[in-house]
Parts: C-alpha cells; sequence; structure tokens
C-alpha cells in the first residue's frame, strides 16, 4: 500500500521535474520567442515614461557646484520648505535598509562623516538599521515617529511594501525625506537620487553591444530577481539589446557570489565556444567574470562593471575593454544637507536628481586610488569628510 | 523506557518568561541610563507588531516540532501568502474574505503536501520541508519581480495599523491563535496524540495513535499559521511580496523561537506558550538593541549566544529531573 | 569516469538496500548521459578536469558532513564558517605572499576549534546539534561582519589563490590538472580511510542506536565530538579552496550548508544517522555539482532553478530512501 502510494508519487514528481527541464531545452536559452534574442519578457516594472526621462537627464547638465556632485541637482523643481523651518541645532533620525553589503556600508561612513561635518548644526543622529526586513522597517518608523525627531531619513527597503509606513511619517508632521529607493507616494518633502537604474543599465548595454562584435553572443549576469532598482536597470539593458539586434544567450543570477558567477561563465564558455559580451546589473561579481575567462585562457571580452576599486584596478591592470555606470554613494551626503536645508526654510528641489558618472576608460586613472581598500566604491565623494581615508578602510 | 506524557502543557512554568522578564527588566535600565525610554508608546507598538508576524509563524513550527517533524519551507509559505491574498484582494474590500480564504487554502496545500511527503514518502523532514521551499521559491522567483497586488484599505486599516491603546490589533490575533492551540494541545485528543507521536512514535502507535494522520494534521495546521502570518505581513505592507518570508528569515527565527520557549527539537515536550515567550524574548532584545543603536551584527552573535544558552538551560533542567 | 561506459540501470535497482551506493550512482548516470547529449565535449579532458577541481570544495564539505550527520547529528555552520575562514584569511594575508602558509595553518586550527566547540556543546550540554550549529552559524557571521566593519578587507595572496584557481600544466593525457583535483584526492582518500576505520564503523554504531553503543562500552560523546571536528577541518580546506576559485567575499560560504546536507542526503546518508557511506556522499556533491552545470547547459531560466533542483531532491531522496524515518 505505503509502496504504491511512494511510487505514485514519485511518478507524478518525476513529471513535474520532467516537465522543469524539458521545456526550456525546446527553446535554447529560456523564453526565447519574444524580440527573438532570448531577454525574455519585459518586466512589470518598466515604465516608457521613466526610462525615457532617465535616458534624457543622462545629458542634462546638472546645477550646483561643480565639484561636489551631491550638492548637483538635475532638472530642479524647487518646493517650499517654509513651514519645516525650526531653530537648530536638530535631531536627525534615518531609518536605513540594511547595512548588508559593501556599497550600503560605504555609503554609510559616508554618511556618518557628513552628520559629524555638521556637527555644529545636529545634536543627535539616530541610526536604526532594519535588516533587509521590510516588517523590521516599518517598525523602525513607527518607533523613530515617537522619538522627537526633527526630520526623518528614510533609505526604504522596497519601493512599494514601504509606502504605508513612509505615509504615516509624513503624517505625524516632521520633515521626511526618501533616498536611493523611492516610494509611491509624493508625500515626502523631496525623494534623493541619482539618474538610476534604466541610465545604469542603458550606459552599459549600449557600450557592451557596440563594442562586441556584430551578431555575437551575449551573457547577462544579474544578482536576484525582484530587487526594483535591479529590475529597471535589466529592463533598460533589455531595451538596448533588442534595438541592437544581439544574441542574449543566458540571462542568469548569481546571488552575489563570486564562484557561482565562475561556474557559470564558465559553463556558458563551454557550451558557447565563446562569448562576445559581459553586461551586469551590479558590480560585485564584475572580477570573478573576468577571470573565469582568464582561467579558461580566453580574452575578456567587453564587459561593465561598477566603480569598485577591485574592477578598476583589473580593468587598468589587464587593459580590458571595459565601462563603469555607477549608482554614486556620494548620494549618502545629501540626504543629511537636504535636511538641514528643509529645516532652515530653504526650498529644496523635488525630485532632487542627483548626476550619476560613468568611468570610462578616459578617466579611469581619476578614479583609481591603489590606497584603499579593494571594495571601496571610487564614487564615494569623501575625500574632503572629517576622518578620510581612515574611516573607510 | 520513557513514560508517555499525556499531560504536555502541565510541562513547568516555561523558564523563558523569566528570561524575558529579566531582560526587559535590565533593558529598560540600559536605555534608561542611556538617555532613552523603552517604554513609551512607539517602541512597544514596533515590539508587539515584530512579534506578531515571527509569533504566528512560530506558534504554527511548535506543533510541527512538538510532533516531532519541522517545517523549513515556512518563509515561502509566508510570501506566497502575502501576494495570493494581495492580488486577490486587487485594492478592493468586496474580496477579502474570498482573498482571506484563498490564501490560507493554498497554505493548508502547502501543508498537506509537506505533510504527505514526510508521513507517507517516509522523507525526512528537513529534507522534505526544504525540497518544498526550493520549489516555492523558483515558483515566486520566475513569476514575480517585485511586489504585487494591493492589499484591501480595510484590512490595512484594521489588522495592519489599528491599535487598541500600545496593543496592534495583530498581536490580538496571535494572543487568539495561540490560545486556541494552546487549548487543543491541552484539551484535544489531536493535542495529546501529537505530543505522544512526538514522544515516542512506536509506544504511540501501539497505543492505537494514527500517527500519519497526526502529523498531516499538524504539518496543515503550520502551514495555515504561515499562512495567517502572510496576510498579516501583505496588510502590513500594503502589497504581496515574493521576498518578505525569506528576508525576514521567518524559517530559522521561528524555530529558534520555539526552541528557546522550551519546547524540545526531537519532539514531544514543550508547548506554545513558551514560543510566544519566545519570540517576545527575540522582539525584546531587537527592540532594546535599536534603542541603543547596537550593531546589527554585535545583535546576530547575542542572538547565536542565547539560543545556544536557552537550550542548554533546559538540557540540564530536564537532565536533573530526569536524575531525581 | 567509468560511469560513464555502464549500461543504464534497469528499474529494479529501485529495490536496493538502504543506503547503499545504487541510487546515486545512477542518478549521477542520468546526469552524465544528459549532459553528454547537450554537450559531448564535457567530457574533454580539460573541462573534466577543471569541474572537478570547481567541485572539490562542496565534495569536501560533504564529506566533513557525512561523519557528522552519520553519527547522527546536524552541522548547520560550515557555510557560515568557510565565509568566516575567507574573510579571516584575507584580513590576516592582506596581500603578503609571506603570510599564506601560516594562515593556511591558522585556518585548519580554526576549522578544528569552531568543530570542537559545536561538538563538546552538543554532547556536553546537550544542546540539539541543529541549534548548537544554528547559534554558531549567527555567531561566526555576526562576529566576522562586526570585526571587518561589515566589508571584507586585505586581499588573498596569489599563493593562496593557486590552490583553488591554478592547476599542474602540460600533463600527459589529462592536459591540466587543477591543485584542487589533488587536494580532494588526498582528502577523500583520508576520509575514505576514516570511515573504514574502527573509528568510522563506531560512528555510524553511533548515529544507529547511541544507546547500545554507549551500553556496549562506546564514548558516545566523544565519537560525534569528533565527527564536528572532522567537519569543520573540512570547511577549513574547502574555504581554502573557494577562496583561491573565486577571491574574497561574503558570499564566499553562503548557503553551503544547505547544500552539503542535500549531497550527503542524496548520496543515501540517513538523516538521523546510522546509515550511509562516506563515498556515496561524495557522489551526491558531484551530482549536485552537475545538476547545476547542466542546467547552465540547457540554459534553464536562472529564476526557475530553484524549482527543478526541489523537485530533483524530492524525487531522488523519495526513490532512494523509502524506509527512513521522519526524524
Amino acid at each position: 500500500m505505503r509502496r504504491t502510494i511512494a511510487a505514485l508519487a514519485a511518478v507524478t514528481l518525476l513529471g513535474l521535474a520532467g516537465c522543469a527541464t524539458d521545456e526550456p531545452a525546446a527553446g535554447p536559452s529560456g523564453s526565447a520567442s519574444a524580440a527573438g534574442s532570448g531577454t525574455g519578457e519585459q518586466s512589470k516594472f518598466f515604465v516608457q515614461a521613466d526610462y525615457d526621462a532617465e535616458l534624457a537627464l543622462l545629458d542634462a547638465t546638472a546645477t550646483g557646484p561643480a565639484d561636489r556632485p551631491w550638492e548637483q541637482v538635475l532638472n530642479p523643481k524647487m518646493v517650499e520648505t517654509a513651514k519645516f523651518k525650526k531653530a537648530g541645532p536638530h535631531k536627525l533620525c534615518f531609518s536605513n535598509a540594511a547595512l548588508n553589503n559593501p556599497w550600503r556600508q560605504v555609503g554609510f561612513k559616508t554618511m556618518q562623516a557628513e552628520v559629524e561635518a555638521q556637527g555644529s548644526r545636529i545634536k543627535e543622529f539616530v541610526h536604526v538599521d532594519a535588516e533587509g526586513k521590510d516588517q523590521k522597517q516599518i517598525a523602525d518608523i513607527n518607533d523613530l515617529l515617537g522619538k522627537g525627531c526633527d526630520a526623518l531619513i528614510v533609505s526604504p527597503n522596497t519601493t512599494a511594501t514601504l509606502t504605508p509606513a513612509v505615509t504615516a511619517a509624513c503624517k505625524a508632521g516632521l520633515p521626511v525625506i526618501v533616498f536611493d529607493r523611492g516610494v509611491d507616494t509624493p508625500c515626502p518633502v523631496t525623494f534623493i537620487n541619482p539618474i538610476g537604474g534604466y541610465g545604469f543599465g542603458h550606459v552599459g548595454a549600449e557600450f557592451v553591444s557596440q563594442r562586441m562584435k556584430p551578431g555575437g553572443k551575449l551573457l547577462a549576469l544579474r544578482i536576484l530577481p525582484g530587487v526594483d532598482v535591479l529590475e529597471t536597470r535589466w529592463s533598460a539593458a533589455k531595451v538596448a539589446f533588442d534595438k541592437a539586434g544581439v544574441d542574449v544567450v543566458g540571462v542568469e543570477f548569481t546571488d552575489g557570489d563570486p564562484a557561482k558567477t565562475k561556474k557559470i561563465v564558465n559553463d556558458y564558455i563551454q557550451r558557447h565556444g565563446t562569448i562576445d559580451g559581459v553586461w551586469m546589473d551590479a558590480g560585485a561579481v564584475a572580477v570573478a567574470a573576468v577571470e573565469a575567462f582568464q582561467d579558461a585562457g580566453k580574452p575578456v571580452p567587453p564587459i561593465n562593471g561598477e566603480d569598485q576599486l577591485d574592477f578598476l584596478k583589473l580593468w587598468k591592470d589587464k587593459g580590458l575593454t571595459a565601462i563603469a555606470p555607477t549608482y554614486p554613494t556620494y548620494q549618502w551626503r545629501t540626504p543629511i544637507i537636504a535636511a538641514l536645508r528643509i529645516l532652515d526654510g530653504q526650498p529644496v528641489s523635488n525630485p532632487w536628481k542627483l548626476p550619476q558618472p560613468t568611468v570610462t576608460q578616459e578617466n579611469l586613472d581619476s578614479y583609481l586610488d591603489l590606497d584603499m581598500p579593494p571594495l571601496h566604491y571610487a564614487m564615494c565623494g569623501c575625500t574632503d569628510l572629517p576622518g578620510y581615508p581612515q574611516r573607510w578602510k | 523506557m520513557r513514560a508517555l506524557a499525556f499531560r504536555p502543557t502541565r510541562w513547568a512554568v516555561p523558564g523563558v518568561f523569566v528570561a524575558l522578564a529579566l531582560t526587559l527588566a535590565i533593558g529598560w535600565l540600559v536605555v534608561l541610563i542611556d538617555g532613552g525610554q523603552l517604554f513609551n508608546q512607539s517602541t512597544t507598538v514596533s515590539l508587539l507588531h515584530v512579534a506578531a508576524g515571527l509569533g504566528l509563524v512560530a506558534v504554527g513550527q511548535t506543533l510541527v516540532i512538538l510532533g516531532g517533524s519541522l517545517d523549513l519551507s515556512v518563509a515561502y509559505v509566508v510570501s506566497l501568502s502575502t501576494l495570493v491574498a494581495a492580488e486577490t484582494m486587487n485594492g478592493s474590500d468586496g474580496a477579502l474574505v474570498p482573498a482571506i480564504g484563498l490564501a490560507l487554502t493554498v497554505s493548508a496545500a502547502v501543508g498537506l503536501f509537506n505533510g504527505l511527503l514526510v508521513t507517507r514518502l517516509r522523507i525526512n523532514a528537513f529534507i522534505a520541508t526544504l525540497g518544498v521551499g526550493l520549489l516555492l521559491k523558483g515558483y515566486l522567483d520566475n513569476g514575480y519581480d517585485g511586489p504585487a497586488g494591493a492589499t484591501s484599505p480595510a484590512l490595512v486599516q484594521t489588522l495592519g495599523y489599528q491599535r487598541i491603546g500600545p496593543v496592534p490589533l495583530s498581536f490580538l490575533l496571535l494572543v487568539a491563535v495561540a490560545g486556541v492551540v494552546w487549548l487543543a494541545l491541552a484539551r484535544t485528543r489531536f493535542g495529546h496524540h501529537l505530543v505522544a507521536v512526538g514522544g515516542d512514535p512506536e509506544v504511540a502507535r501501539l497505543s492505537g495513535v494514527r500517527n500519519d494522520r497526526v502529523l498531516v494534521t499538524a504539518h496543515v495546521l503550520c502551514s495555515l499559521c504561515a499562512g495567517l502570518a502572510g496576510i498579516y505581513l501583505a496588510s502590513r505592507l500594503g502589497s504581496g511580496a515574493p521576498r518578505v518570508g525569506s528576508e525576514g528569515l521567518y524559517d530559522l527565527e521561528s524555530i529558534a523561537a520555539v526552541v528557546i520557549g522550551g519546547t524540545a527539537l526531537a519532539g514531544g515536550r514543550g508547548g506554545v506558550l513558551g514560543t510566544v515567550g519566545g519570540v517576545l524574548l527575540l522582539a525584546s532584545i531587537d527592540a532594546i538593541f535599536n534603542q541603543l543603536e547596537v550593531d546589527a551584527f554585535f545583535k546576530q552573535v547575542i542572538r547565536g549566544v542565547v539560543i545556544i544558552a536557552a537550550v542548554a538551560v533546559y538540557a540540564r533542567r530536564a537532565l536533573r529531573k530526569g536524575a531525581v | 569516469m567509468q560511469t560513464v561506459q555502464r549500461p543504464p540501470l534497469p528499474l529494479r535497482l529501485l529495490r536496493v538496500r538502504p543506503g547503499g551506493l545504487v541510487p546515486i550512482i545512477a542518478l549521477l548516470a542520468v546526469l552524465l548521459i544528459l549532459v553528454a547529449v547537450r554537450q559531448p565535449d564535457f567530457f574533454a579532458p580539460p573541462s573534466l578536469m577543471s569541474f572537478l577541481g570547481r567541485s572539490a570544495p562542496i565534495i569536501l564539505l560533504a564529506a566533513g558532513q557525512y561523519f557528522v550527520i552519520v553519527s547522527g547529528e546536524f552541522d548547520l555552520s560550515v557555510g557560515a564558517l568557510v565565509t568566516a575562514q575567507v574573510v579571516v584569511a584575507a584580513r590576516l594575508i592582506d596581500s603578503e605572499p609571506a603570510h599564506t602558509w601560516p594562515v593556511v595553518l591558522l585556518l585548519l586550527g580554526f576549522g578544528a576549534l569552531v568543530g570542537l566547540v559545536n561538538g563538546l556543546i552538543t554532547t556536553r550540554l546537550r544542546v540539539p546539534s541543529f541549534i548548537t550549529t544554528l547559534g554558531m552559524l549567527l555567531i561566526l557571521l555576526g562576529a566576522v561582519y562586526l570585526w571587518s566593519d561589515g566589508a571584507p578587507k586585505g586581499g588573498l595572496s596569489d599563493e593562496f589563490r593557486r590552490f583553488g584557481r591554478w592547476a599542474f600544466e602540460d600533463v600527459p593525457v589529462l592536459g591540466r590538472v587543477p591543485y584542487a583535483l589533488i587536494v580532494l584526492l588526498a582528502f577523500a582518500a583520508l576520509a575514505v580511510l576514516v570511515a573504514r576505520s574502527d573509528f568510522g564503523r563506531t560512528l555510524i554504531a553511533v548515529g544507529d542506536n547511541p544507546r547500545t553503543a554507549e551500553l556496549s562500552g562506546v564514548r558516545v560523546w566523544r565519537h560525534r565530538t569528533i565527527a564536528f571536528v572532522l567537519s569543520g577541518v573540512a570547511a577549513a580546506v574547502a574555504a581554502i579552496l573557494i577562496g583561491g576559485y573565486s577571491g574574497v567575499s561574503f558570499q564566499a560560504g553562503a548557503g553551503l550548508e544547505f547544500g552539503a546536507i542535500t549531497a550527503v542526503v542524496l548520496g543515501g546518508v540517513a538523516l538521523g544517522g546510522g546509515r550511509g557511506s562516506v563515498v556515496g556522499a561524495m557522489l551526491g556533491a558531484l551530482s549536485l555539482e552537475l545538476l547545476f552545470a547542466l542546467m547552465n547547459f540547457y540554459g534553464v531560466s536562472g529564476a526557475l532553478r530553484s524549482t527543478v533542483q526541489g523537485a530533483i531532491i524530492l524525487l531522488a531522496v523519495a526513490v532512494s530512501a523509502p524506509r527512513s524515518s521522519s526524524r
């Protein structure tokens, strides 16, 4: 009796497993039908208007001090903040999504240094880390509202799910400043971020598709599915690849794990004989991808990374054909500056769009600082802050 | 051979409440010295909200662990349930009841599948629920590239944000669910049988307990609790979120809360009251460290130590009892 | 890979001695055939060698995990231990070649120490190993993040990375033989020797029925503690190879504990102890790695992979271990 059931279940499972493995074998690269280039369906995060706006911003000129990009604004739209005017020194509160990767670590150290630099105007800086949990961040924001903060800075863990909590914070009457990821409500005084994911994805994809040989094979490496900032990067890259007619032979998730990345790249090199271009949605595993080509004894194809120093160093040492779009960590300085301006009653721009520079072959040397640790981000805008460079080492 | 404990919940007052009281007292003092206030309204509300989410999952986890099983798929069931609920509601109050019904049905189905794998196919619960978790993860990763659906505004306003004094409605829901489970364990045949199966499956079988049926029921109830937690989270987040369960570490944290609450991982001993204590203890540590702005990594170390130490204390106590 | 030439195993082999090697060899054969259909040049010596080299860490972890599981316990801390070791190595070596060997020794010692602590807490304080090693996981990750301020510092020397990344070149017939493969073969042989020794046999008896073992004069706690130490040392060796293969990162060991446990179970080792072989465990790890490579070759959509993996694990375990009790 039990054995029959076991056998039945096993057969059912076999069917399941069979379906799952057989299906993709029919089309060589996942859901390859769309656009005929293996990029799959467009993400539902893709918003054409936002995409167009971000691409236009790539060519816009910023207003503000040229040597302080974290104070610059692209296409400013000023809003009045007179009602928030308050005598200092102030208590600033910050609900942080997480500190679980080098980008956020570098950014947060930059923010702390900015607080120190503005020490005379800030009497207290409260920081709560949500450890990457939506549920905890909602509770954290609620908790901060009871602490007599003069302004609340939020870096949301997820756009849609943090919206109710941020709305509640706005209703409490204190100025709310959101940066990095946004929220689906216009209630914060300002939303600060660089140009954004479409810009990032587009710059990398356009470079790689132009430099690789026509009709060549491209491998797209992504960190995780379902993270909004990363989805927009990929959806912009997809548009660029479809337009250029690039043959995207694979879209793989690496979990940010360099070992997994090397295995994937290695297998794709073997499967296709050669890979002519690599695009990635974040720079964390760029070095691992390059190493996979080196270990296989193949030339490294055109590739994009990010402004992490280990990649920039490898790029220079090995003379790669590369580009590094950035999502600058200097944006962590801006919320503090914005909060103080708002508490002074000065108008600020909403949205506050920061420039998003790209590291290219021409300006590579100006960003490469060999004294900083390999996972440091070149775009930290932190060299003038107290404690540099020791704080970031 | 150990005698069958047919009166499970009489098992002493869980020591976790002593630890909880101590933690809160010391925490209150330290926060006070630091210039803060642990028991103000907003902190208490936040603490109870965090406890409600984890608590619902942990109460369900208590049932399977009592029965000598385990469920590592709960985190994905939580995510799945938020999505089913929020997508069915799609922002309208009219679909509230069917959405909750559907979310709970889907969760129960996963629990049934887990239970059948463990009992009929005799797959070890660790591997069975890990495998089911992977199946669900693939489904979520493949089907969703971010939050989806919209929770009905009525649910957001009630379960998500409504509170009575400093006590959120969701915490009352946890208390109610825990109360029902406590009653089920203490007063019903299912409860007695579950503990018997967890204590010694062979003896339970010989005394006429239908082990498989009891364990399948426990798995279904566990997934139902996870589904309920998902509905609560959907009401909190305003939409369905495909990663909320795994990012919240509801699988390992719920197991940690259960064992801190004094339920033996091998099954057959413990109860739901202790689990609620364990959840409150974990949430209190969170709240205290939040107030003191302690580094999250340091907090993780402390959690590890607390989990091991708590279980070591229980083991010592059990040993001494055995010796007497 | 002699298994390739063998004919496909008939279905009657599904009724096999519990804990035997037949199911895992059958699974491996199926996977190899699928690879051969899609990617025949996978079996060319250079690519096969590099595949075996990169699979070495997980195979070693599975071997270490085998000793713990067969004695009736779990080790959930190995993934965190690997991450901690890689990050510690990078900071201590700090790209200085001269530090390589001392740090390698230190890592082995550190691995053994973590195993010893796991073992003693589990056996002497009677904390279930699931909890001990879960706590250890949290402690190790928290501590290493804390120690490095949230981002790995320093760097691994080329000497250190050699073990996991480079190979003996120009070997006759095989072309190139990765150092990692040599390390794997050496430790695999050692693991088989230990498993076949008196200690290894007693360990199975301990896992099968600790009380009987105790009554027949076995010091159960000592055997189990040694099993944890073996797992810790295996994690240290794996960390050296992984650090070498892919460099320093906080993701170095992420998820490896579940990978190793899955591999061991696929290899026919019963969770709860008392049954299985170390060769099966290592073949289980090899199958798992082959499955991942297969998904790359077939281009299975990245997001669906977990589903395929979950289905295959459930299926393999349901077929090969129909008699294991639920705990």
